[in-house]
């Protein structure tokens, strides 16, 4: 089985062709906006980091940026550098060049300020377009593919309808010889002793304990509940009673297959196959960054409540478990898991209507919400303080 | 969607979700599990879409089962068809409250 993709010169293959202008830092979003603006087939990948924190920090923020250049997705990079920053911009631009893609950086500060970095900006992004418009998309195997799986804004109906629709879809591509990444560490609480003990080695389900426990820690650190924070008020509305519970429907879309191993929040996919988990928090912005640092082409997101978010560089597949949900907020969702709650459809009827709509996503197809840009759900996951 | 449709999800769960809107006290759900069984309980509160009724008693700090696994404890005595949500559940994880933090 194949699907049209961009073969990059480092042999992994996109989805998408898009010059990406990275900020190195918070300060340089305004230009980097400004030139996105201007220039057809970019797109901006604004965050807040990247100064005054502490070093672990700052390496983090220059790691996932790193990631997120590398996504196979972008065949050029610009980045955009205030001058003063915290990050590691040389070693930013270096490590993504490895790739064999364009890149090339623009200093705020000594183009002389905003409107001439602005106008030095739009003109490389420019070059850039036009020199990566020329490529062309390839049939290569399904294989290559690194899908992302997430869900947000959960209800009752995701354990049992949207989360089951991914599993079946993650059981499919691990089959294929593809590569499946899921996350959202919080929501293991409850449901780690699941988890490990589908580690495809001991190893494996210790690090899992282990990563359950670390986030748990973090959680309690303040010495409150978790609860409102997690589970969220709409997931308590929706009636989801506890994290526990919560977390028992959110491991449901990873299928069944055996779990290979951990990936840190800044780690690239290269040749991981099969199913992996990365370690992130369940919040949108952060772990939709961080999957997109994992080099995945696509997401799959299921959704109850009705959660819109997309990203800028990784289209996102919406798959709705609540059927009154998927009438009300059909503009933002692709894939309608409700008909599993009413009966109309099994989970693998709806499962291949979802492989379908990833593999036409995969040829070029947009999400709703890549066709509408809703792309401000990215942030890095920083530990530390802001300081 | 007349049905007044409830799913229990594995065997030994002690609650079911309700996938119906306007349920009030007194009504007659049918819950269903995997396997097709079926059996119709009278419910003792409204319960909004989504949300768990209880299918068996269960007592105080007793063990609530969904999807056969513990998603919390009963803070007070929970008959057959009462609605189960936060303010008769409590959940046993990421209570830095209870720990007093560090």
């Amino acid at each position: 089985m194949t699907f049209m993709g961009y073969v990059r010169p480092d042999g992994k293959v996109g989805a998408r062709n898009l010059v990406g202008v990275i900020p190195s830092v918070v300060c340089a979003n305004d230009v980097a906006q400004a030139i996105c603006r201007q220039v057809q087939g970019t797109v901006g990948l604004f965050h807040h980091q990247g100064c005054c924190q502490l070093p672990p920090d700052l390496d983090r923020v220059t790691d996932t940026l790193i990631g997120l250049g590398c996504s196979p997705n972008l065949g050029a990079v610009l980045v955009v550098s205030l001058g003063c920053e915290g990050t590691d911009h040389q070693r930013l631009v270096e490590t993504i060049a490895k790739t064999g893609k364009p890149v090339e950086i623009i200093h705020i500060q000594e183009l002389g300020g905003t409107s001439k970095a602005i106008q030095a900006g739009i003109d490389i992004a420019q070059k850039l377009m036009i020199k990566i418009s020329s490529l062309h998309r390839e049939p290569v195997d399904i294989s290559r593919v690194v899908m992302a799986i997430k869900c947000g804004a959960s209800d009752a109906t995701s354990g049992m309808a949207s989360n089951c629709v991914i599993g079946y879809l993650s059981d499919k591509l691990v089959d294929l010889g593809a590569t499946v990444v899921f996350g959202e560490t919080t929501e293991f609480i409850g449901a780690e002793h699941i988890l490990a003990r589908r580690g495809a080695t001991p190893e494996v389900g210790e690090k899992i304990l282990e990563i359950v426990n670390r986030m748990e820690r973090r959680a309690e650190s303040l010495g409150c509940d978790m609860r409102k924070g997690q589970p969220t008020p709409g997931n308590i509305a929706g009636g989801l009673s506890s994290i526990e519970e919560k977390s028992l429907g959110a491991i449901v879309k990873s299928g069944s297959r055996p779990i290979q191993g951990v990936l840190e929040y800044t780690e690239m996919v290269t040749d991981h196959k099969g199913l992996w988990i990365k370690d992130t928090p369940g919040r949108e912005p952060e772990i939709l960054t961080g999957m997109a640092c994992s080099g995945a082409q696509l997401m799959v997101f299921s959704t109850g409540r009705g959660a819109p978010q997309g990203f800028p560089c990784m289209p996102v597949i919406k798959i709705c478990g609540n059927p009154v949900t998927y009438e009300h907020m059909k503009n933002d969702m692709d894939i309608n898991a409700g008909l599993i709650i009413t009966g109309e459809k099994s989970i693998e009827e709806v499962g291949e209507e979802a492989f379908e709509k990833l593999l036409r996503v995969l040829n070029g197809e947009m999400t709703k919400n890549e066709a509408i840009q809703y792309f401000s759900s990215i942030d890095i996951h920083t530990l530390g303080p802001v300081i | 969607m007349s049905l007044k449709l409830a799913l229990k999800i594995h065997d030994s769960d002690n609650v079911a979700t309700i996938f119906a809107n306007d349920i009030k006290s007194g009504m007659q759900v049918e819950v269903r599990d995997k396997k097709g069984n079926a059996e119709i309980i009278t419910v003792a509160d409204d319960i909004p879409y989504g949300h768990k009724v209880a299918i068996a008693d269960i007592g105080i700090n007793e063990q609530i089962i969904k999807y056969g696994e513990e998603i919390g404890i009963a803070t007070k005595e929970i008959k057959k068809g009462n609605h189960v949500h936060v303010h008769n559940l409590d959940s046993m994880r990421g209570r830095g409250d209870l720990k007093g933090g560090v």
